[in-house]
């Protein structure tokens, strides 16, 4: 188990460099002067000098990339051109309301997923089964931006239950701790900011979460029918256990192994989808910011996202591969 | 042989048949391609009019009393018939769908054959290669490369293209690695055949089953990509009459009660993305009940 660990480790340092490697050729694919990519096009002959003798750009290609990638270690990945700001404060800025929101939909993906499913699995071909199902097949078949603006309708423009966009209301007085508002309002006993943070992180949650739970829904569900198939639950049953305790104290557990890295593997499409929801509810998160500086051509802003994003995907991925081990011991890492 | 041949076929029919769900889905993906061949006979309306129609602007369709005669479905901001562009658009996104799935299956067919073929080292650094842009969150791959070549809609579908030829070229990895190891490539071998007849007369018809399997789920996944760069105004642009495009620009107007105009686009990427979906789940567990789930 240990040296399954380190070797996953060492497997992802490859992974890493080549993620640093694509971002940093995007400085000498984009169309232009290098420098000019870096900076806009409003800069300076003084400040075009400074970049060129920064990061070397006169020097051969690998050594430009080693310096580069050394300022990034260092946490400097230049200068946003249309802000000015550095553009690890703008990411950091915008990042914990990414991962808030993605973590918002994660947990709807999988308390909603895996109660249909494990719904529809004891009660195969019911009209139970048969809703779930055909609810989990349009899901996994929505545009996200879709879903989201229905629920804007509905929830928020028709009913007017809840906000249409935005992270808080403007109105309450809020203070920035950590960054993450629910937890900054919780922190700060500010009751009337949570209700408003949440209010506007369910449709957001709702929407970037339906298509995990779709499939975490199929998921649970084959693999449940899977278990409920198997000799042990037969076993359960005989000794006259309540189908209650057959299920829940057995079969659930066995099932969700690989429920776990479904959710794990889903969480780059939650990436993605966060990168249209953001788009949909104006929330400003890493994945509006990255839109918006494609559209802008904000060089150093792009590739400090991309690099943001490529480096949680790999993250979690790792955390999953982890911890699918520890959950099956079964497994052999060789 | 040729008798054999097509009851293998006739084989591969009839389970298809029995299978209702993958049977809808070709349904659907037909009735779709059937309008997107036949747009200009079948739309009501020009779905570009140029200048736009300002006066209509807005009009809900056929459940309302105000609707205009000839606007089924509405119009939007710019009075153009939601309809006609809807019916537009599907030219737009099977086109794109196709194309897409059309450059990741020939980059990932080289891809997977160079790897799973040959092994080795070729295979070591093809897979580090794939490792890497499985890194990438499979949208923001497609953001990257359009970050690069630039925006529109040739781009857009170079740029899913290129976001998917990874997948492809693993499912082709594998698939050729199984067949390598079958008696007849053995057999072949054995007898003396050169490498690129055992792979173009044996290894690549024996690995198309999983090609088209997937192909057909990654062109649902290509037309969702597509209209989501249109979406984020990073693919097709205004006035193509492209789905995502089409939500894009009519969103804004739902706070004023004129929900049609983004709802139904969305309501056509649903029917295209579902119907190549249970296609595909059907074709799988017809072609290739080893891939079932």
């Amino acid at each position: 188990m240990k040296w399954y660990i380190i070797k996953r480790l060492l497997q992802i340092i490859p992974v890493i460099l080549g993620v640093t490697i694509i971002a940093f050729s995007l400085i000498h694919l984009a169309p232009g002067d290098p420098a000019r990519t870096m900076l806009g096009q409003h800069a300076t002959q003084q400040e075009l000098d400074a970049i060129r003798a920064k990061y070397g750009l006169d020097k051969p290609l690998y050594e430009q990339y080693f310096i580069w990638l050394g300022n990034v270690l260092h946490g400097d990945l230049g200068r946003s051109i249309l802000s000015h700001e550095q553009v690890t404060t703008e990411i950091a800025a915008r990042f914990p309301n990414t991962i808030e929101l993605a973590i918002a939909a994660m947990i709807f993906a999988v308390i909603i997923g895996v109660v249909a499913g494990i719904i529809s699995a004891t009660r195969q071909y019911s009209a139970a089964d048969y809703t779930v199902m055909g609810i989990a097949l349009f899901g996994i078949s929505m545009p996200v931006f879709w879903l989201g603006i229905m629920l804007m309708m509905i929830f928020g423009v028709y009913l007017r239950w809840l906000p249409i966009g935005g992270r808080i209301d403007l109105l309450i007085p809020f203070h920035h701790i950590t960054g993450f508002m629910v937890i900054d309002s919780i922190i700060a006993l500010n009751g009337p900011a949570l209700v408003s943070v949440l209010q506007h992180l369910i449709l957001p949650a709702v929407a970037l979460g339906t298509i995990p739970m779709a499939i975490i829904a199929r998921t649970t569900r084959s693999s449940m029918l899977e278990v409920l198939r198997q000799d042990f639950i037969r076993t359960e049953r005989a000794k006259g256990l309540s189908e209650r305790r057959v299920i829940y104290k057995h079969a659930i557990r066995n099932a969700l192994v690989p429920v776990v890295t479904v959710i794990g593997l889903n969480f780059g499409l939650l990436l993605s989808g966060a990168i249209l929801t953001e788009t949909v509810f104006s929330w400003p998160g890493v994945g509006r910011l990255v839109v918006d500086s494609v559209y802008s051509r904000d060089y150093p802003l792009v590739i400090g996202c991309i690099l943001v994003f490529a480096l949680v995907f790999v993250f979690v991925n790792l955390i999953t591969d982890l911890l699918y081990t520890y959950i099956d011991p079964r497994i052999h890492y060789d | 042989m040729a008798r054999k041949r097509e009851t293998k076929t006739h084989e591969l029919i009839r389970r298809f048949r029995y299978n209702k769900s993958a049977v809808f889905g070709l349904i659907l993906i037909l009735f779709l391609v059937v309008i997107a061949i036949f747009a200009p006979f079948i739309a009501p309306q020009d779905p570009t009019p140029s200048p736009p129609p300002l006066e209509n602007s807005l009009k809900p369709g056929f459940w309302s009393n105000q609707s205009v005669p000839g606007h089924y479905l509405g119009t939007d901001m710019l009075g153009r018939d939601v309809l006609s562009r809807i019916i537009y658009g599907s030219r737009i996104s099977l086109t794109v769908g196709f194309i897409a799935v059309g450059i990741a299956t020939g980059l990932g067919i080289l891809i997977g054959i160079a790897a799973g073929y040959y092994g080795g080292w070729i295979d070591n650094v093809l897979m580090r290669i794939t490792d890497i842009l499985f890194a990438f969150p499979s949208l923001l791959l497609a953001i990257v490369i359009v970050a690069v070549i630039g925006q529109g809609l040739d781009k857009a579908m170079i740029a899913i293209g290129i976001e998917y030829s990874p997948q492809m070229a693993r499912v082709m990895r594998g698939s050729v690695l199984y067949i390598k190891e079958m008696e007849y490539i053995e057999a072949q071998k054995a007898i003396g055949s050169k490498n690129r007849r055992i792979i173009f007369r044996h290894v690549l018809p024996n690995s198309l089953s999983p090609v088209i399997v997937y192909g057909t789920l990654m062109m649902a996944g290509a037309i969702l990509d597509a209209a989501a760069l249109g979406f984020l105004g990073l693919g097709a642009q205004p006035p193509s009459p492209e789905w995502g495009a089409m939500l894009s620009e009519s969103r804004f107007y739902i706070v004023s009660g004129a929900w049609w105009a983004a709802t139904f686009p969305g309501i056509a990427i649903v029917l295209a993305v579902l119907g190549l979906n249970l296609l595909g789940d059907g074709l799988r567990d017809i072609l290739d009940p080893r891939l079932k789930e």
